[in-house]
Order: C-alpha cells, then structure tokens, then sequence
C-alpha cells in the first residue's frame, strides 16, 4: 500500500490544502505543522500558478499572493525540505497544474518528490486520456498519480477508478473550487459506482467548508477535502493565520473522525 | 488514449468535469462534419448570411508603389460583421443546435470573436454570455456595446492580466459551472481537442477560395500566403489548403508589441518555449518556473501567450515560418493600406499587411503573394488615433 492510502488508516481522512507562499513560506511550513498537530492525515500543498482554471476566486487570489510574494516551486522545494526534518511522516501531496511541472521538468520534478517524500501530486487538467504525460515519471519515482472523477463523468468512472492510485478525489459539484452552500450531486451514486471496480479509498472535494457539510460527504466516502475555507482563513489572517486554521481543522477532524 | 495532436501539440489538457463535454463535441462533429444536410445549412449561411465568398481583391496600388510582388488581398473584413471569425461561429453554433444545446459562451480579445458569436445567437435563438478582458473591454468600449446590443450579456474579467488569456480561463471557468446546456464557442485554432481542428475546418473555406480564385485570375497558386496570428485561426484558415503545395510559402505574423526584445509583446513562436496550457500542449510565452507571461500588443485580437498546436507543428516542421511585427510596423501599415488602397484593416490584420511591405518589393514582379485581411479596422479608429497623440475616445 503507498503511503497515500495509509492517510485512511485513522478513521475517515480530513485532508486540508494551503496554497504554498501564502503569504509566505515561512507561514506555509507554520501552517502544515500546525495542521498536522490537529489531525489532519494528509497535506495537499498547492503549488500557485498564474492561470488556475480548474480555481475559484478564493483560490485564484492567493496563487497571485504567493507569486507576488516571489514563490517558486525550487523554493516550495526548499520549504519541503525543511518541513520534512520536523514531520517525516505526514503523507503530503502537491497539487499543482501541468504546465509548472511540464516546464520544470517532469522527470526533475518527480524525482525532487522522490527525495522529499512527497506521496502523490494532484494535476486537474491532466485528465485520464493524456495521464501518459506524467504517469511513467511517476511510477519510476514511486509517486502516485491522483485522479479525478466528476458529477459529469458517468460511465467514465469505471474506467478511471479502476486505475486510480492512492486515493481517488471525487469532485462534489459542478465548476471550480469554493465555498457551496450545499452540494446537490448523487455522490452516493459516483462512490458506488467506484465500489464496484475498485476497492481504492475516495475522498470528496470541492464545496466543502463546514463540519455539517464534511459529516455529510464523509458518509459517503473515506475522506474530506476542504482548500477554499482554509486559504479563506489564510487571506483573512494573513500571518497570523495558523491558530484559527488549527482550530478550524481540528473542529473538522473532529467532526468526522468517529464516523 | 491521448487524442488530437498536431506532431507533439494538442491534446485534451482539461479538467474531468469537461472531458464527456470535449468528447461529446468530437462525435457530434464527427456525425455531421460530412452530413450533406449539415453542409447545405453551414454553406447556406456562409453565403447568404456571412456574404461570401468574400472577394480576392487586387491591390494594384500597393503593388505598384512597393515595386514587388503582386499583392492580392482576401478581403475577410467583408463578412457581416466585419472579420472572418463569422466563419468558425456559424458552423459551430449550428452544431451546438444539432447537440440540443441553448446557451453559448465565448471569450473575445478585441471583440470580434465575441461579436460574432452574439450575432449568430440573436440569429439562431441561443442565450449567450462573452467573456472579455476588463483591460479589452475598455479599449474595445463600442464592442461591448456592440454585443449588448445583440442581446448578449457581457463579463468583464478582472482576474490576472485582465485581457484575452484571463477571457479564456473565465469562459473555461463558467463552462464547468454549466456544461451540460452550454456549448463553449472558441473563437480560434486553440483549446483541448477537437477545438484545433473543428475551427480549423470551418476557417479553411478561406484558403480553398483562395485557391480557386486565384487559379480563375491567375491560373496559378500564390507563392506566399500572409496572415496574422494570435491564436492563429484565420492564418490556420488560409494556410490549411495550402500545406501540400510546397512551392506555397505560409507566413504566420505574430504580435511582437515594443520589439521581441521588449518584455511587451506577444511573439509566441519567437519568444515561447513548450508548455501545456488553455488544454493543449504548444508554444507560451511563460518564465523558467511555467508561469504564464502578462503579454502585450497593441491589437486585443493577438495580445494571447500562447498559438494554435498546428501552428507549433507547422513551425517544428518548417512548413510555416513565423515572423514578428511590432506595434509601431502595425500601425504604419494600418495607415498604409488606408491612403494606398482605401481600405481601413483590423490591426491584428495590419501585422500581416507590415510583413507584406517588408518582404514584397524584394520579391519579383512575376510573383505573387495574398495577404489575408482579416477584419476590418473601424473598431481601432480611436485607438489608433490615440497612439497617433489625437485624444479621440468612443
């Protein structure tokens, strides 16, 4: 088992993601101890990009603080690094869009994963049909290669679960991320689609920002994640933003913990 | 598996929410692309709607007075509403009408694309929404009102850099909020398969005119074929009937703003490198880190970092070469065209027509070259006269 899958060995997963930079770093690093201190099971650490198609506007906002902050991927590398001495086994996965791994290097950018013990990168627009762009630097370097299924992917499902790696990410709606006042797809219907190929655990995101909300979806699936509501925080507190996203993922682990 | 590539360009680089939407796409395209009944509808539009064929004019003055080439232009600024973008919108607003579709969305950079698709939706009773810059929106005003008043409701986009790449991502953006009655209309040769090729195909009617009036005047093929490119559909357009005449040079000019040594401009092919965006993997213009570059130009239509993926592989392979034009070069030839031949171009278009003025007199007489005129420039009077010091304002 990778130790992706490993992140849904403590009851249902939450898994909380910060934009890398945002405001900065330091803050960053900060940011996923404190995370992990409260419960967290698995960091997804979003590398900014200046065009974030598949981001709403919460999003969209801090990749353009973390870029004017001067983030770079060498230097979330750097901060990884860092991370690493402190929390050697928290499982962590990037997400980021293709073309900044595509220009950093692939293979480069894999094997830095590698060395830093980054478990699984998340891409959203490296849909199943082009995952040939990444998937062989990710096996060779022992990465999983996240998918991802939709409301709109109805009998694509099968075929995408059945070959998903670490944790399958169901999309809980329609459009881009942010905060949902209700989320209104069959996601009972996407997980048991996904049950009958696969044995592969599911976590659900997108609209997801409060603990009724994350009961609700983690009845369904073996875990939660939640991005807009904690760089919400984020842009609300800027450095002082780690204690109340502590608290915030503990009250969300809490809340799906026992379930 | 990975469908739609242009040698190593193209693709289908879009989140899973979009992929049935881009497949579905495929197969209707595929359905109907040779469906006589489809074909008798596109053509009956393209010519009794749009105007064409549009005509192949001899510019005899301009020939003259540059002492070179014979210089034909493909008068594209003919169409209704003025640009050749009307091409590629009927087709596809006819085949979203066929997959049951009711609202159409579309980004514009100048306007153009934008104006066209509102016009073939007021036509065929479609609800439609443009995306736009905010940067575009302000000096392309008389568009957006343009396209209000064709009953389409305009966003302004004041996300990244405000102008045609942010359009795109925001038409992408509300394209998964609401896929399953909206068909994206992509106003050029660009995106995630099919995208590349169905544009491709509804802009070719230019090129196979050009051919065939050319063979009537001249009995001969060109020697060189000119046109703009930002995303590159009308140069797609021109050249595509030509790609198997080797003897016909195709030349892509791209938007070089204050010079490609300048960090404002928008040359793709002279200052990209390879990368995946907007659905296709291509040429950008972006930082060592991927991060895409805030380009510039002074034409909205060709101020995007990134170029069509069969361009990319028309480049690799050497069968089109891409120049830059700068800003200053356009406007001179925007100017140019107007006193020689009474006809006012797009400034997108004026690029093309700037490449002509430098390479047409050291060609012989016996040659002949057409450049691709691809819009008509009234909507870049005032603009123009602002970067001549006249404060002229819509």
């Amino acid at each position: 088992m990778s130790k992706t899958a490993q992140a849904f060995k403590n009851g249902k997963a939450f898994i909380p993601f910060v934009t890398a930079g945002d405001p900065d770093l330091e803050t960053t690093k900060k940011l996923i101890i404190a995370m992990a201190e409260s419960g967290a099971d698995l960091v997804e650490i979003g590398i900014p990009f200046s065009d974030p198609v598949a981001e709403g506007v919460v999003i969209q906002q801090a990749d353009e603080r973390a870029l004017s902050s001067g983030t770079t991927t060498d230097k979330i590398f750097d901060m990884v690094s860092s991370l690493r001495k402190e929390l050697p086994t928290l499982p962590l996965a990037f997400m980021t869009y293709i073309n900044p791994i595509y220009v950093y290097g692939s293979e480069k950018f894999l094997a830095r994963c590698e060395e830093l013990e980054v478990d699984a990168v998340i891409v959203p627009d490296i849909p199943y049909e082009e995952k040939q762009e990444l998937l062989p630097y990710c096996e060779k370097h022992g990465v999983d290669l996240i998918s991802l299924i939709a409301p709109t992917s109805e009998e694509r499902i099968k075929t995408i679960a059945a070959e998903a790696q670490g944790f399958l990410y169901c999309v809980s709606s329609m459009g881009v991320t942010g905060v949902r006042s209700e989320i209104k797809t069959d996601i009972g219907a996407m997980i048991r689609n996904v049950r009958e190929v696969s044995s592969i655990p599911t976590a659900i995101g997108f609209g997801i920002s409060n603990p009724e909300t994350a009961r609700k979806m983690a009845c369904h699936a073996d875990g939660v994640i939640v991005g807009s509501a904690i760089v919400k925080l984020c842009a609300q507190y800027g450095r002082d933003c780690v204690e109340p996203v502590r608290a915030f993922v503990k009250e969300m682990k809490d809340a799906i913990r026992d379930l | 598996m990975s469908k739609g590539r242009f040698g190593i360009h193209g693709g289908q680089f879009v989140p899973e929410t979009l992929m049935n939407a881009v497949n579905e796409l495929e197969e209707a395209y595929n359905r109907y692309k040779d469906d006589p009944e489809f074909i008798a509808e596109n053509e009956r539009l393209l010519n009794e709607y749009a105007g064409r064929p549009s005509l192949l004019y001899y510019a005899e003055k301009m020939t003259k007075d540059l002492g070179g080439a014979k210089i034909y232009l493909k008068r594209e600024d003919l169409n209704h509403t003025g640009s050749h973008k009307l091409n590629n919108v009927i087709g596809q607003i006819l085949l979203a009408k066929k997959m049951g579709k009711t609202r159409v969305i579309a980004e514009t950079g100048a306007g153009q694309h934008g104006v066209a698709t509102a016009t073939v939706a007021a036509l065929m009773g479609m609800e439609c929404e443009i995306y736009m810059g905010k940067e575009d929106t302000d000096r392309q005003a008389l568009n957006v009102y343009r396209m209000e008043l064709l009953g389409a409701k305009v966003h302004a986009v004041t996300t990244g850099t405000q102008t045609l790449k942010d359009a795109v991502n925001e038409t992408l953006r509300e394209w998964t909020r609401r896929v399953n009655d909206t068909h994206y209309v992509l106003g050029s040769v660009m995106g995630p398969h099919p995208f590349p090729t169905i544009v491709r195909d509804f802009q070719s009617v230019i090129g196979k005119e050009i051919k065939a009036q050319l063979l009537e005047r001249e009995g001969r093929l060109p020697d060189a074929v000119l046109a703009c490119v930002g995303g590159g559909s009308n140069a797609m357009g021109a050249f595509y009937e030509f790609i198997p005449d080797k003897s016909v040079a195709l030349i892509g000019c791209e938007a070089a703003g204050l010079g490609v040594d300048n960090p404002k401009n928008a040359a793709t092919v002279a200052n990209g490198t390879l990368g995946v965006f907007h659905g296709m993997k291509s040429y950008f213009c972006q930082d060592e880190y991927g991060q895409i570059a805030p380009v510039y130009s002074i034409s909205a239509g060709l101020d995007y970092p990134g170029i069509g993926p069969e361009h990319a592989n028309l480049h690799d392979t050497d069968r089109a070469q891409y120049v830059p034009v700068t800003d200053d070069e356009a406007v001179n030839a925007f100017e140019y065209l107007s006193k020689t031949e009474g006809i006012i171009p797009a400034i997108e278009s004026a690029h093309a027509v700037a490449h002509a003025m430098k390479i047409a007199p050291d060609m012989g007489r016996d040659k002949i070259m057409v450049i691709n005129l691809s819009g008509r420039g009234d909507k870049d009077v005032a603009a123009i006269a602002r970067y001549r010091g006249v404060e002229i304002y819509e």
